[in-house]
């Protein structure tokens, strides 16, 4: 009989956890990531599409290194520990299309919550409304878990089966080293301005200019990404839980690291002079304030109902968790649908895709209310 | 002994809710014992359980971890 103890496990280890990966974020920023975009998984995913080909909106195009880094940390974490657990089973395509609307929302916000709490801290005010809404949607989420929603049991599988994520991210970090391309080399300045204008196909796609051009060198960034996923591995820091525990039992344990993250990229910010505070003319940011608020509010609900944030669905791939695991491809996909179909950028369009995600969304909230047996 | 909740393999946060409604019918206090698969359930239920003033322990075997609580 053992009592839960350890440091990562103490108030004090999410909390010195949550400022670490504050104060990496923002250094990740001051080595050359775009601006209150140290880390954002929903961000970096969508580059790591546009560098994959997924979709052809050419200023987010950038395999970047954090994402696989990120899993591969936890990935050494779970084996460090003997907490490698390969499992699946829990209604995989279920996840994936959550992951797609969770992706949608988040970019119409253009930001995952993390970066959310990044933005806060640079001062870009357009933050809280997407905080508010992310608020709101953990909340209606929790609704439908007291209601009996589940996604059903996972059941332990094959260790191949945990190691296929891993072994995808090792691929995708070997990808961001050589940065591989095949595209042929113009040989006149004219010859490459129309080969700009009608890409041909290389093996990666890269940001030329915009948020996709800027980034930390490499190794900074694949350091700092394995770092990050071990610490948060062994603290299960994760935004989405640090709400919802707030909500559905006035836990803060969580919440106390997700503020201790935003402090130290704030103190950072203002020690490097990055904290701009307004609404207007933020980084990559729009003032569409109910958008802020409704893609986000549709994106809580989906890491709810998934059962963590970005980050942590990342992380748990590196686990072994195989349902997280396509809950992260379907985010990939999702950042596909969202640049193919205009849905960042284009208030119209985004509307469309707020409305249309919230029904999805919900109605898997509603179908997915079982009563479930307390004893199996 | 009796297993009150069998919370294998189940995401955030449902084996919280899971324990918590399990705890409030014994409110009186016992024993109530939970299964879970990961120690990240070992920690969210403890802490869980504890806020409403319960003791928690923990055993492991193999993929399983019982948990125990007391009050």
């Amino acid at each position: 009989m053992k009592r839960v103890s350890g440091f990562f496990a103490s108030r004090a280890g999410i909390i010195i956890v949550g400022l670490v990966l504050g104060g990496l974020a923002a250094t990740l920023q001051r080595l050359g990531n775009p601006p209150n975009m140290g880390i954002c998984v929903a961000c970096f995913t969508r580059d790591i599409a546009g560098a994959l080909g997924l979709h052809r909106t050419a200023a987010v195009q950038y395999l970047r290194p954090e994402i696989p880094a990120l899993c591969l940390g936890a990935f050494v974490a779970a084996l460090a520990f003997r907490e490698f657990r390969p499992r699946t089973g829990s209604a995989p395509i279920v996840r994936f299309v959550l992951g797609v609307f969770a992706m949608l929302g988040a970019l119409i916000f253009l930001g995952c919550p993390w970066r959310a709490l990044l933005r806060l801290a640079g001062g870009d005010w357009n933050a809280v409304l997407g905080l508010i809404g992310l608020a709101v949607g953990i909340g209606v989420g929790v609704q439908f878990l007291k209601a009996g929603f589940s996604l059903g049991r996972t059941y332990p599988t094959r260790t191949l089966a945990g190691l296929a994520m891993p072994a995808v991210m090792v691929a995708l970090l070997v990808l961001a080293i050589y940065y591989p391309s095949f595209a042929p080399k113009p040989a006149t300045e004219a010859a490459g301005q129309a080969a700009a204008s009608a890409p041909a196909p290389a093996a990666l796609f890269l940001s030329k200019e915009g948020p996709g051009s800027k980034h930390a060198p490499v190794l900074y960034s694949i350091g700092a990404g394995l770092a990050i996923g071990f610490l948060a591995q062994r603290t299960r820091f994760c935004t989405v839980g640090g709400i919802r525990d707030v909500i559905l039992m006035r836990d803060f344990h969580l919440l106390s690291g997700v503020v201790a993250f935003a402090a130290a990229a704030l103190a950072m910010n203002l020690i490097w002079g990055k904290f701009h505070p307004g609404f207007a003319n933020q980084p990559i940011a729009h003032t569409t304030h109910w958008l802020n608020f409704a893609g986000m509010a549709l994106a809580g609900l989906a890491f709810t109902l998934a059962g963590g944030c970005p980050g942590r669905q990342v992380f748990l791939s590196g686990e072994g968790d195989g349902d997280a695991a396509v809950f992260v491809l379907g985010m990939l996909a999702g950042a596909a649908v969202a640049h193919n179909f205009l849905t960042v950028g284009n208030t119209v369009n985004a509307a469309y895709a707020v409305v249309i995600g919230l029904v999805v969304v919900a109605a898997i909230g509603m179908l997915g209310r079982e009563k479930l047996p307390v004893a199996r | 002994m009796a297993v009150n909740v069998d919370a294998r393999g189940l995401s955030c946060p449902q084996p919280v809710i899971l324990t918590r409604k399990a705890l409030q019918e014994a409110a009186g206090g016992g024993e109530v014992v939970v299964l879970i698969d990961s120690m990240t359930q070992v920690y969210n239920c403890t802490r869980a359980a504890e806020k409403l003033g319960w003791q928690a322990t923990y055993d492991e075997q193999g993929e399983v971890f019982t948990l125990t609580l007391r009050k």
